[in-house]
């Protein structure tokens, strides 16, 4: 009989001694935090930064980047698992609603008020887009930690060649500099498009067109905005006929894919961030289209940053928007260790370490940081990161987020890469999945 | 089968066959086939010459086949690094390694020990441990059914094999819930009982296969000199049946090692593998190719190694023991 | 067992002289062979019940519901057959149907092809065979996501070697080489991947297939003068044709589950023209969290592969038979 059962006990005893073995590291060491967040520069610069926190308080940091095109997959994965991997995370703004919610994030209001840690210190924007939920109401689920924005960069010392601003000034009547418009946005990167520039084939713009996880969203919202596209009546919720398909708005879908169509590098459809980023660096667009964070890295880069890049915030058109990015940090609420994640935030906090978030390359949301006197001319980009902050405008962040933005990829991508049907039909068809959500989730 | 190999050695003997294929149809037949393993080849050469690749050779156009080889790859791979200023790297003293020397030359320094080492060892554990428990399973039930007379045999058996037909998504979605309800997510308990669950399967079908072919009087005589059925299994049947066993237990490990779907979904971090991680790789600004195929071939290096050693037993082993040679 | 081998081997010829299917008396110690049986499979049977028959029927069980993974607090309605109309009436569903189809099509139409002429090529017996077979063995042998990945960068029109090698060859610019961004080339480029992946894995059982044709009956064809030609489609094709259909069984099962090096190297892009059953999906219920939904999709699929696998299973008893 004992012998029957040994190579099963022999087997339940190797399994229980190495899930034991996996679980003792992370359960003896109760000093010791893991924060989760996309891999990024700007995680980089949180590492560097949170030395100060571990020398402080001897709680160690260990920290889990994912990068962006998994990010919101696994994250969220984690999330709905209601797993302990991160005891900090900093989520994405659109997950707030969905986080609040289902109770994944700890609700700070108390500990605000315990610690003297006021909203208003921070950039409004920031707070409503990264905090709250419901929007608008004193509900705070994180603190706004990384403001964020599309915009744009521009090499200028393609931009500064005389004989390029002579060809440019006879071609279409004005002189080359950073656009202000949409359209001279695009006269520009037709211009650049497949010219040779120091021997090498160079193309007009870099723009958002990733399929798996929100690229293409980010990039399309960022110009709909300025057609007109709203994204619901704003006098009665949720009503999106007319709003999300309007004439407008699909003029503003057919110019992203006219911009597709005519000015990026070959085999650019699925791009993100980091591709986006890369295209830039590596000397074969004349314009790129990403989130800010890019900036202080790129300025840093030796080949084309310095007094090579320029930076300018989202063109406008009709309307002046920009679409936001940017994330608050929460703490998980199925961690083991809140109080030691609180005191991190505590600590992140504070305005010394906010200040020398923004030195390092984070972007700092509080005001005490961006408005102090010297900010703007403190680096290259701060003009234009402000300037954007003020315009900034976001995608839902219902708990249904996940949902609508995949109709949205998918309606997208399906036009503007892979050409198929029309704009009025990519939209409507948009229409038609959005009010599909918002039906099962009983809000209409 | 063996008879009709027996058959086919006696023929070959005899000087001109007319089976023998000629000498010219011979070469030409071999120059394509290994025209065809050259080119099924570049692939994996391409991840190996890029993972000695600096990182602007390996996006350099057109492609570089002659170049300096660098351990940047290697070294990213197991690093995580910041950017800092020239001043701030020149007050250094003086690079402790050859990854601390290449770093710094990007203007970088070494941040700490990247999550490859953990991920890897979470492979190693999660496919060791599901490989051991699916044979050990295994083998106990493939001996069930093969030496005794069980209700629904046939039943049984194609239900055992019919779970492998599942969607691994699908399998995942109510895996997750249950997971999740159990505080089995992202453990790697929980991924060895999956993978075990199913590989056994598999382990079943082969192991019946071979227990099949020990002839059943040896356990018989053995029982007649006195040992009881337990002993006769443990210390007959199961001598007999290690190549079978050995041959099982690596088909196994080939998929826990290889799994992707059910650990991408299932796992995040403290149990996650390297097939989920490795795609995850990136570097400042892009994905970091040479850190890349470093942590591919690495990943790749044990499974080349099986597949040579086992080259005889593939056929049976990947056809659920259907086609034996 | 040293001590007693002497007498164990002469009851082992005992035995053997004894062949009859007589039942031995076992019962002398111990436990019952019944007893022992249940003992060995129980294991097996109850980690399987646990691990994939108690899922499934929960997964049964949702997909009548409107239940969300992503919404502990939401009260679970039963919806009755609402999901399953949804996912059948649904055109995205249905391409992503056709897809999986022109993917499994094409991957087991160029794997049977490539797959049995090398074998027929390596069954020549030239120099070196057995070497060169256990290099083309190797792709199989890996991980289709590791590997999948990797095929991302060489596909690059820029800077991979396949664009590179393709433009060598043809004199098409590299640039108009974007095997994953051209919707017409994508899905071509996913077939590539898992061809170069499994040709091997047909090229293997047609081999035991080829072997498995007794020399005689080619020596009698030759006697009666049936031309090369003949004996190929009369002799070769017919007797390896149980092994071909079983390898077309085998390949059409995993590639209709396919989704990790898929996943990878395109994520269903670019728009949906990539994107197979099984990324869809994953798409519904990891991304969007339709659980029940998704749920029923996930029957959906199961029974279709179940339906198609036994339907096929039974042709292929027939030409076993023949």
């Amino acid at each position: 009989m004992l012998k029957t059962w040994r190579p099963l006990l022999g087997a339940a005893v190797v399994c229980g001694s190495l899930g034991g073995a996996l679980a003792v590291p992370q359960a003896a060491q109760a000093e010791q935090l893991t924060l989760c967040w996309a891999a990024w520069d700007p995680a980089n610069a949180l590492v560097e930064l949170s030395k100060d926190f571990t020398a402080k308080t001897k709680i160690d940091m260990k920290f889990e980047f994912v990068p962006w095109t998994s990010y919101a997959d696994r994250f969220l994965n984690e999330l709905n698992s209601q797993g302990k991997l991160c005891d900090l995370i900093i989520g994405d703004s659109q997950w707030v609603g969905g986080s609040a919610e289902n109770g994944h994030y700890v609700k700070l209001n108390d500990f605000f008020a315990k610690e003297g840690i006021k909203m208003d210190d921070f950039v409004p924007a920031t707070v409503v887009g990264y905090s709250e939920w419901p929007k608008n109401t004193p509900n705070y689920w994180a603190l706004p930690a990384m403001g964020d924005v599309v915009g744009w960069t521009y090499r200028k010392d393609w931009f500064e060649k005389p004989e390029l601003q002579k060809e440019f000034k006879a071609k279409y009547g004005w002189d080359l500099a950073a656009p202000k418009t949409y359209d001279q946005l695009k006269q520009i990167a037709e211009f650049f498009q497949k010219r040779q520039i120091d021997g090498k084939t160079v193309y007009g713009a870099s723009i958002y067109t990733e399929r798996g996880s929100e690229g293409i969203t980010m990039g399309v919202t960022n110009v709909l905005y300025d057609w007109g596209f709203m994204y619901e009546n704003p006098k009665k919720p949720y009503e999106m006929q007319g709003y999300v398909n309007s004439p407008d708005a699909v003029k503003g879908l057919e110019f992203y894919k006219s911009l597709y169509d005519c000015c990026t590098p070959p085999g650019a459809s699925n791009v993100y961030m980091v591709e986006s980023a890369d295209a830039f660096k590596s000397g074969q667009v004349a314009m790129q289209m990403n989130f800010a964070f890019t900036w202080p890295g790129l300025y840093k880069d030796e080949k084309v940053g310095g007094n090579r890049i320029g930076f300018f915030p989202n063109p406008a058109e009709k309307y002046h928007f920009a679409q936001l990015g940017g994330q608050g940090i929460s703490v998980v609420s199925y961690s083991d260790k809140k109080g030691a994640a609180l005191q991190y935030i505590k600590w992140f906090a504070q305005p010394d370490v906010q200040a020398k978030w923004w030195q390092l390359g984070g972007f700092s949301c509080l005001k005490a940081v961006v408005d102090a006197p010297g900010f703007k001319t403190s680096q290259p980009y701060a003009p234009a990161f402000l300037e954007s902050m003020a315009i900034v405008k976001d995608f839902w962040a219902e708990p249904s987020y996940a949902e609508l933005l995949q109709a949205m990829q998918k309606r997208v991508h399906d036009y503007v890469i892979a050409g198929k049907g029309t704009a009025k039909e990519a939209l409507d068809g948009l229409v038609k999945d959005w009010t599909e959500v918002f039906k099962d989730d009983g809000k209409i | 089968m063996s008879s009709a190999k027996s058959a086919a050695t006696a023929t070959a003997s005899s000087a001109h066959s007319v089976v023998e294929p000629s000498p010219t149809s011979k070469r030409v037949a071999g120059a394509i086939v290994i025209l065809y393993a050259l080119i099924t080849l570049v692939p994996l050469v391409w991840i190996f010459l890029t993972s000695i690749k600096s990182p602007p050779d390996s996006i350099s156009y057109p492609p570089k086949i002659l170049f300096t080889p660098s351990l940047e790859g290697y070294c990213n791979l197991f690093t995580t690094r910041t950017r800092q200023t020239p001043d701030y790297i020149a007050a250094l003293p003086p690079p402790s390694g050859v990854c601390d020397a290449v770093t710094r030359e990007r203007n970088m320094v070494i941040a700490g020990a990247s999550n490859f080492l953990p991920r890897f060892a979470n492979s190693l554990i999660i496919a060791f441990g599901s490989t051991f428990l699916a044979v050990s399973l295994g083998t106990l039930a493939a001996y069930g059914f093969s030496r005794f007379k069980v209700p629904l045999a046939d039943d049984l058996l194609f239900f055992i094999l019919s779970t492998r037909m599942m969607p691994p998504i699908a399998v995942a979605i109510p895996i997750y819930l249950m997971y999740r309800q159990l505080g089995l997510s992202d453990t790697a308990l929980g991924m060895m009982l999956l993978y075990t669950a199913v590989n056994v399967s598999l382990a079943v079908w082969l192991l019946k296969g071979f227990i099949d072919e020990i002839p059943r009087e040896y356990e018989e005589a053995a029982m007649i000199d006195g040992y009881t059925r337990l002993q006769a299994f443990f210390k007959v049947v199961l001598p007999q049946a290690t190549t079978g066993i050995a041959a099982t237990a690596i088909f196994c490990l080939i998929f826990a090692w290889n799994e992707y779907a059910f650990a991408s979904l299932l796992t995040s971090g403290s149990a996650q593998t390297a097939p989920p991680f490795i795609p995850t790789i990136i570097g400042e600004g892009g994905q970091d190719w040479p850190a890349v195929a470093a942590g591919t071939t690495i990943f790749l290096v044990p499974i080349l190694v099986f597949t040579i050693l086992l080259r005889k037993q593939l056929l049976r082993g990947i056809t659920f023991g259907a086609v034996r040679k | 067992m040293t001590a007693s081998h002497d007498t164990f081997s002469e009851k082992m010829a005992d035995a053997a002289i004894r062949a009859t299917p007589e039942p031995l008396a076992v019962r002398v110690r111990g436990l019952s062979d019944r007893a022992i049986a249940w003992l060995f499979i129980a294991p097996t049977i109850v980690l399987l019940l646990a691990i994939n028959i108690f899922p499934l029927f929960w997964a049964i069980y949702l997909s009548f519901t409107n239940f969300r993974a992503n919404r502990p607090n939401a009260v679970v309605q039963n919806v009755g057959l609402g999901n399953y109309s949804r996912i059948l009436n649904d055109p995205d569903i249905w391409a992503s149907m056709q897809t999986t189809a022109h993917f499994v099509f094409w991957t087991i139409v160029l794997q049977t092809l490539i797959g049995f002429a090398l074998a027929y090529l390596i069954d020549r017996k030239f120099r070196g065979h057995a070497f060169w077979t256990t290099l083309i063995l190797i792709p199989m042998m890996l991980s289709p996501a590791v590997v999948g990945n990797f095929w991302r960068f060489l596909y690059e029109p820029q800077i991979g070697l396949f664009a590179y090698a393709v433009s060598f060859v043809s004199g098409i610019p590299t640039s108009d080489i974007q095997m994953l961004g051209n919707v017409h080339l994508a899905p071509w480029a996913i077939i590539i991947v898992d061809t170069w992946m499994w040709t091997p894995y047909v090229m293997l059982i047609c081999l035991a297939g080829l072997r498995s044709i007794p020399d005689y009956i080619y020596e009698a064809a030759e006697v009666d003068r049936a031309s090369p030609w003949r004996q190929f489609w009369s002799i070769t094709v017919p007797m390896a044709l149980p092994f071909i259909m079983l390898a077309v069984l085998f390949r059409g099962i995993e590639n209709f589950k396919m989704f990790d090096m898929v996943n990878l190297l395109t994520g269903g892009g670019p728009g949906s023209t990539t994107e197979v059953a099984s990324i869809a999906l994953k798409r519904d219920a990891f991304e969007a969290w339709a659980t029940g939904r998704s749920s029923a999709f996930a029957i959906v699929l199961f029974v279709a592969v179940f339906g198609l696998a036994n339907i096929y299973v039974k042709a292929l008893n027939k030409v076993k038979q023949r």
